[in-house]
């Protein structure tokens, strides 16, 4: 049988220059908006947003951002974010996920705490085939 | 530089309010902003109002860490004033307690914090 996953409307935003970092952030605050998460469920999914695709933008040499609102079986709403890049990809993944790991201008941070923001966290790279987050944060 | 932030001086403190939107260069000019500021006007203490930001990731937060560092450096100190309950929580989770940085329910304690009194009688501000 098929899941009954519906996607709703769903966009890609270009994560090229730093202007994007901001759209990309009021994209997915409209949608969290839209699914009727509360402030806090916004907060931390936009906060999650911007830490996907400043990575995507300084690590990845730029990407993409996919919004989506799913629904799981039970008929449940989230917001599945997408973000891509085809920079080099991460050869130490546990490294990558570890708090206070960074390579770029970041706080030397890493993908650990974003993880917590969410309630589902995919991580596809390998070095020189680029990197691929997928996140999905369902409304209690 | 004009940030577009408007920094307020009182005294021997500067108040700056951060916007909703903030983006990388604007946090990162307002910075040079007040850094230099601190430094020509002999200020004593900064207060950065963050009660309009709806959001602090990593790079907001290491630049407001690094803004404390700088300014104590300079001998003023830096208070953080406003920050929304949504935006404390996510902080917390995603494991950034902003090291080093005071930080005040809003402006009007952290100017206690910084010594400023309330002349007697004076109503609180709403």
């Amino acid at each position: 049988m098929l899941p009954d996953e519906r996607t709703v409307p769903s966009g890609e935003h270009p994560v090229r220059v730093e202007e994007d970092l901001l759209a990309a952030r009021h994209a997915v605050r409209a949608a969290a908006v839209a699914a009727g998460f509360t402030i806090v469920d916004q907060t931390k999914i936009v906060t999650a947003a911007s830490e996907l695709v400043r990575n995507a933008y300084i690590h990845g040499g730029g990407g993409t951002m996919t919004v989506e609102t799913v629904r799981d079986p039970a008929g449940r709403l989230g917001l599945r974010l997408l973000v891509r890049d085809e920079g080099p990809g991460i050869a130490d993944v546990d490294q990558a996920m570890t708090d206070g790991f960074s390579t770029g201008a970041g706080l030397g941070h890493g993908l650990g705490g974003t993880r917590r923001l969410v309630d589902e966290f995919a991580l596809d790279t390998a070095p020189g085939r680029g990197t691929t987050v997928t996140v999905v944060r369902w409304k209690p | 530089m004009n940030t577009g932030v408007p920094i307020l001086r009182l005294g021997d403190i500067l108040l700056g309010g951060l916007l909703s939107d903030l983006d990388d260069k604007t946090a990162l000019a307002f910075t040079d902003e007040l850094t230099t500021r601190i430094a020509n006007e002999g200020i004593r203490g900064v207060i950065i109002d963050i009660s309009r930001l709806e959001i602090i990731d990593s790079f907001v937060a290491r630049v407001l860490m690094q803004l404390a560092g700088t300014g104590r450096l300079l001998g003023t100190q830096m208070v953080v004033a406003g920050m929304r309950p949504a935006v404390a929580l996510t902080l917390t989770e995603l494991g950034l307690q902003l090291t080093g940085v005071r930080t005040a329910l809003n402006a009007e304690q952290a100017m206690e914090l910084l010594g400023w009194r309330r002349p007697a009688g004076a109503p609180h501000a709403s």
